[in-house]
Order: C-alpha cells, then structure tokens, then sequence
C-alpha cells in the first residue's frame, strides 16, 4: 500500500438513470456529510458528500446529475458527461464509477453501462432496488452479468441500507487495484451505434434476466385513474388545492413565531445598542431585512415537502404529463409545472428549481415568467388595499374582496401564459424542445430520504437567499437612511433620504398612473421585498410603527387615495419587479446581468401599462 | 393550440380496421404492435433535426423490434401520448411519434 492513490482519499462518482435511485443510494452512503454548490461557472448543481473506506482511507463521493446516455443535452447532462471523462474543469476525474441501476429495470442502464465501459474508468454496477426485483420473482445471472459487462456487480437496497458496505468495499479495492482501466475511446455515438448498443443491451437481458414471475401490475392500475384524461386532471387539481391550502394554513403559525422571535431580537439587540446609526444598521437593516425573507421559509419547507412528496413517488412526471399541453400552448415546457408552482409560495426557489428543464430556451422563459405568479410576499399589500377600498358587499353570491384577490391571482397566471406565448412566437420562433420522458414505477416515498432532501433544499434556500439578499438589504437600508433630515424638520425622515429623493424624482413620471409623491417614495425600499412597502408606507405617512399600523393604515389611505388609485396600485403590484432577492437570484442563475435586465425592463413596462390603463378606465368609471 | 386542431382530422384519419404500416403519432389508446422504423421528417417544420430526434428516441428505448402498446393519451388534442415500450412507460407528444413507423397489430 505505499501506492500515493492509496493514501489520499478516492475519489468515487455515482453515475445512472433518473430513477434508478441515485439520490437514494448517495444519502445512504454519505449520511448527512453532504455539500451542495454549484460547479465552477455552471448552475448545475454539485452535490458531494463524504464517506470512510474499510481501511480508514477517506472517500469523496460525488453525486452526478442522472443521465441516459453520455451523449449530454442539458447543462445537468453536460457535467455528468464532463465529469465521467475527467474534463471539467476544476474538477478532478473520479477514480472509480459507481453505476446505479435499478434493477427491475435493465435495458436502458446497460446501454449507458456499455458507454461507460468505452470510457474506461475502473466502474462497480449497482444493482438498487433489489428487494423489488426478488419481490417480483425476478431473476438476474449475477455472474454471468458481471462477467458480460466486465466490472463487479453490487446488489443493493439504498433505503434499507442493504449492500452498502460491500459496495464501499468493492470500489475501495477498484481504486487501488485500477482492474479494467484503459484509454479513453468514447465519442458520442451516432444512431446506427446506439441501435448496435439496444441490440448488445437486449443480448445481455436476454442471457442473464428471466422475466418476472410476479411483474408489478399496480403501477397500471394506478395510472389508469391518474392519467385518466379528466379525472386525472381533476385529482391534480384538487391535489393542488390541498397544497396551497396546506401552505398558507400550516406556515402560518410558524411565520408568527418566526416573525416574533425577529421582532424579539430586534428589540433585544435595540436595547443593548447604543441608540443610533449602528443600531439601526442592525435592527431596521440586518435583522429586518433577514426576518422578511426567512418568514417564508415554513411555506417553503411545505411546499418542497410535497414536491419531494410527489417527485419521489412517481407522480410529478405524470403531472408534467397532464399539464403538458396546457403549458405547451403558452410554449412552456411541462417540466416548467413545478418551478412555476413554487413560484406562488416565493420565485426564488421557483426559479431556483427550473434547472430540471433541459433546453436553455425553456429554462430561460420560465425563469422570466416565474415571477408573474402571484408570491406570498405581495398578499400583505393586497389585504392592506383590498381591505381598505373593497367594499364587503356580495356579487352573485360571492364576496367581492374575495373575488378581488382571485382576480389578481388569475391575471397572474393568465399574463404569465401570455408572455411566454410572446417569447416563444417572437424571440425563439425555432424549434420546439420534444417532451419525453419515463414514466416510473410507483414507489412509496421513504420518509428519511424526503427528510434529508428537504433539509438540503431549505439549507440551499438559507444560503443563498442569505448571500444574495444581506447585500441588497443593507443598500436599501442605506438609501432609505442617508442622508439625514435637516434640523428641525418636519417631514418624516425618509422624505430627505436618497430613497425619498428618487421617490420625488420619479414622481412626475407615475403621476399619469395615478401614484402620489408618497407612494413612488415607498416603493424605493419596497424594492427588499414587496411587503416592506407596506412598512414603508407606513413610514411616508407617519403612522406609528406598532401592531396597530396596518389597521390604522387602511383607514387613513382610504381617506388619501382614490379608489382609481387604489385599484393602479393593486395592478403595479401583480406585475412590477419589486423584488431585488428575485433579480439577484436570475443573476446567479443564468450568470450575468443581462437577464435580470430584461425581466425588470418587462416587468416595469408592463406594470406601468396595467397601472396606466386600470386608473384611466376606473376614472373614467367615476372612481377618480 | 394550433397543434390540437390541425391533430384532429389526422386521428380521426386512422383506419378502423386495425393492422397494417402507420406513424406511432397516428395510434389510438390501446392500439399495440412492433416498431418497424425510428427516424426520418416529422413532417413539421418546429421539430428538431430529425437526426438528433432519431438519437433521441432510440436513447429513450424506441428502437426497431420493440413491442409497444398506447397507455394513455391526454385530455387535448388525445396530446400527448403514454407508450409502453417493451417493460418500460414513456411519454411523448404526437409530434414527436410521427418519426416512429409501427406495425400495428391485427384486432
């Protein structure tokens, strides 16, 4: 063992099919010694955990972005390709290939497993799900198969932790003996070969698998009802509506606390300061800015929990499946389904999780659209105007505040559609991405596996949004404080800040809308987040700070404002980009500014349009 | 949704009597059979290369002798498809199917 490879930790890569269980197998593996993060200059993202060899020696175990063939079309397919071939950059090429398959499933793995083999890194195949394959009375030559695909044969059950250790063992000793290593011969492969591989693939089924004696018929049964054309779309429907049900009833305890517990610290931390910049730096900068964007994480945790829910049982490709055509008359992909979903509880993760969507056009009309859904952070300020302008009457039975809100909600959906439409006719008028994809088997979802995948998922929305939002919190913090009124004024103090002064500035310019002084200058720190205008309008019309200000705001805006005025504002709200969090996360996700630029110039022009052509009509109405 | 519509006449199209040579984009709920060819023009111009749609699909395990069967068609336009290919399920849209040739099977 005096081998330098032996000494230093190997470096092992799980590569396979989306469903074969991969996630499943690298949390096993790894536990909860896991990193996220992103690949040097790509959005992918790279997930790495850690894991000791028999021998004591460590062991990096990468987790690749699954994958049919290393012949890649999305960014996702590109790092898995990249990284097997030992050409990413930054990264180093992994010792061993871990190649999951699951293994009532053989066909397609073996064609990516014979791929592999062209790209000769030392590779161990692990056979996953393997209670499901005897349960079936499924029957695989294990040694002969081994033999076929030359390279050792693991059978495992990831969720009940069965194999593991002879996995490790056998990729440990791969490692250091390099068995089956050799010159890289792989190129992407034209049709005629990828038939040659389904008929080497079909050889090697046929000599080492015998069919099913019990083949899983439930799977059948279930999707005859949940692909049913209409009663499938109606299960989706209402599967939907527990959803948002759950999301904005179950998080709303929790946001109390979380909002308490930040208004506590604020208060603690005011106490302790000494009264004055600094303090106010913290408290009215830091902690309220953070507090304003980790409120939302309940909904966020709720919302990925039935995500996960679905995606790991099956379901969520048969949702792709029943939206498809809705979506792909607005020129979505119906993968978009579920960023845009999320999108009602916060855009951040939504545009976070469109990395799912293979082609960059797709990808990018999404993100674009993404934050046309209505997120929770704008219901604050559309309670505060529809409680303070709708009258509670009844309109066909319905209540009218009430019809008010579903309103906003439908014009963000149906613009979200129409812009897409718009993107895809005008600006990408060229070919339509294929939708395919495998429908799998119905599985139960293992409830430690969804754990630790939310945990992941809400980490990555703490970091990030953490990283991306201080910055952004604290500048607007700085606009709305410097510089400070004059002596003896009068004015509230954020009338002298720079935040104010834009606000005067660009005044004349939302006068045609209807908006007066005071709400073009609470819109600047309404940028932090779209319910900080409330705040802030709070703050411009000097009303106390307290509890209380919400209520006592609503009275006296109805006093100030007209109901046409009222009714633009609601509009601005359904389309403007008041939210830096959500420009910055485009940023990062799409790797320049030049994204982020467009969506807040569209956005603006056509909030500014709404709100122009909802004042005129409504004072043409009489409601001036 | 130019697409359901201009779908419509080419699935009302489809032979009562089954069997006989077709394009998979043509076939009905519950029609099974062979596939006897993958690739070639989809006949619409917002398709891929036909070349990558042909790799495409034989990657997603449509290939030349597998035996399939249509599962499911959605609600608009029968748009798209649930095929069972062999032992797995694949979905796809109509567009796409029409480079899949299939032998369907006599009734």
């Amino acid at each position: 063992m005096t081998d330098t490879a032996a000494v230093r930790p190997a470096r092992l890569a799980l590569v396979g099919n989306p469903n074969s269980g991969k996630t499943a197998l690298f949390n096993a593996l790894t536990g909860s010694r896991q990193k996220v993060a992103n690949y040097a200059g790509v959005t992918v993202e790279r997930k790495e955990g850690v894991l000791t060899l028999p021998g004591g020696r460590g062991a990096h175990v990468l987790d690749l972005p699954g994958t049919y063939s290393l012949r890649a079309r999305s960014p996702d397919e590109v790092v898995t390709r990249d990284a097997v071939l030992g050409r990413l950059s930054g990264e180093q090429a992994p010792d061993v290939l871990i190649c999951v398959a699951d293994a009532t499933n053989l066909r397609l793995v073996l064609r990516l497993v014979l791929e592999l083999k062209q790209v000769g890194r030392p590779f161990v195949l692990a056979l996953n799900m393997f209670d499901i394959a005897q349960r079936q009375g499924l029957r695989i030559d294990l040694e002969r198969l081994s033999a076929e695909i030359g390279a050792p044969i693991v059978t495992t059950v990831a969720t009940r932790k069965r194999g593991l250790e002879e996995l490790v063992a056998k990729a440990d000793a791969l490692s250091v003996s390099h068995a089956g290593e050799h010159e890289n011969v792989w190129r992407e492969p034209t049709a005629a070969e990828i038939r040659a591989a389904h008929r080497e693939a079909q050889r090697i089924v046929k000599a080492c698998v015998r069919p099913p004696e019990r083949p899983d018929t439930v799977t059948g049964k279930v999707d005859a009802v949940l692909l049913h054309p209409v009663a499938g779309l109606a299960i989706l429907g209402l599967l939907l509506f527990v959803m948002f049900q759950a999301v904005f009833t179950w998080a709303e305890p929790l946001m109390g606390l979380i909002e308490a517990g930040f208004a506590a610290l604020s208060a603690g931390v005011a106490a302790v300061l000494p009264h004055g910049l600094f303090q106010s730096l913290i408290t009215d900068g830091l902690i309220a800015g953070v507090g304003s964007v980790l409120v939302f994480l309940p909904q966020i945790v709720i919302l990925f929990f039935f995500i996960l829910v679905l995606e790991d049982s099956g379901y969520m490709t048969r949702a792709a499946f029943l939206m498809d055509k809705i979506m792909g008359g607005a020129g979505l992909h119906g993968r978009a389904f579920i960023p845009l979903l999320s999108s009602f509880a916060c855009a951040i993760p939504g545009i976070m999780s469109t990395r799912v969507i293979d082609n960059k056009h797709d990808r990018l009309t999404t993100i674009l659209v993404a934050p046309l859904m209505t997120c929770s952070a704008r219901i604050p300020v559309y309670t505060l105007i529809i409680a303070a302008f709708i009258p509670h009457t009844k309109v066909w039975g319905l209540s009218l505040p009430g019809l008010v809100m579903f309103g906003l909600y439908a014009s963000g959906i149906v613009s979200a559609l129409l812009v897409s439409f718009v993107i895809r006719k005008i600006f990408w008028r060229g070919t339509v991405e294929p939708f395919m994809m495998e429908l799998p088997t119905y599985r139960w979802p293992e409830p430690r596996n969804v754990l630790m995948n939310l945990w992941t998922r809400a980490r990555i929305f703490i970091e990030r949004a953490g990283r991306i939002i201080l910055p952004l919190m604290v500048l607007v913090w700085a606009l709305s404080t410097f510089p400070y009124p004059p002596e003896g004024a009068t004015g509230p103090a954020i009338d002298y800040s720079f935040a104010g002064r834009i606000g005067h500035f660009i005044a004349p310019l939302m006068q045609p809308i209807g908006f007066n002084w005071q709400m073009t200058v609470a819109l600047i720190p309404g940028f932090a987040a779209r319910e900080v205008a409330v705040a802030a309008l709070g703050t411009v019309y000097a009303v106390g700070g307290d509890n209380e200000a919400g209520t006592n705001l609503g009275v006296l805006l109805s006093h100030q404002w007209s109901l046409a005025t009222a009714l633009s504002f609601l509009a601005w709200y359904v389309f403007a980009p008041q939210c830096a969090a959500t420009l910055g996360v485009v940023k990062r996700e799409t790797n320049g500014w030049l994204w982020p630029a467009v969506m807040f110039l569209y956005m603006t022009s056509l909030a500014y349009l709404a709100s122009f052509v909802t004042y005129h009509v409504a004072v043409a109405m009489g409601a001036g | 949704m130019s697409d359901a519509l201009s779908l419509a006449p080419e699935i009302a199209a489809i032979p009562a009597a089954r069997g006989g040579e077709g394009p998979l984009s043509r076939a009905r709920k519950g029609q099974r059979g062979v596939i006897v060819r993958v690739g070639g023009e989809t006949g619409r111009s917002e398709s891929i290369d036909p070349e990558e749609l042909e790799r495409r699909l034989l990657e997603m395990g449509f290939v030349e002798g597998a035996v399939f069967e249509v599962l499911h068609e959605g609600l608009f336009g029968r748009d798209p498809i649930a095929v069972r290919i062999d032992d797995m399920r694949v979905a796809l849209r109509r567009r796409e199917a029409a480079a899949v040739t299939v032998q369907f099977e006599e009734a």
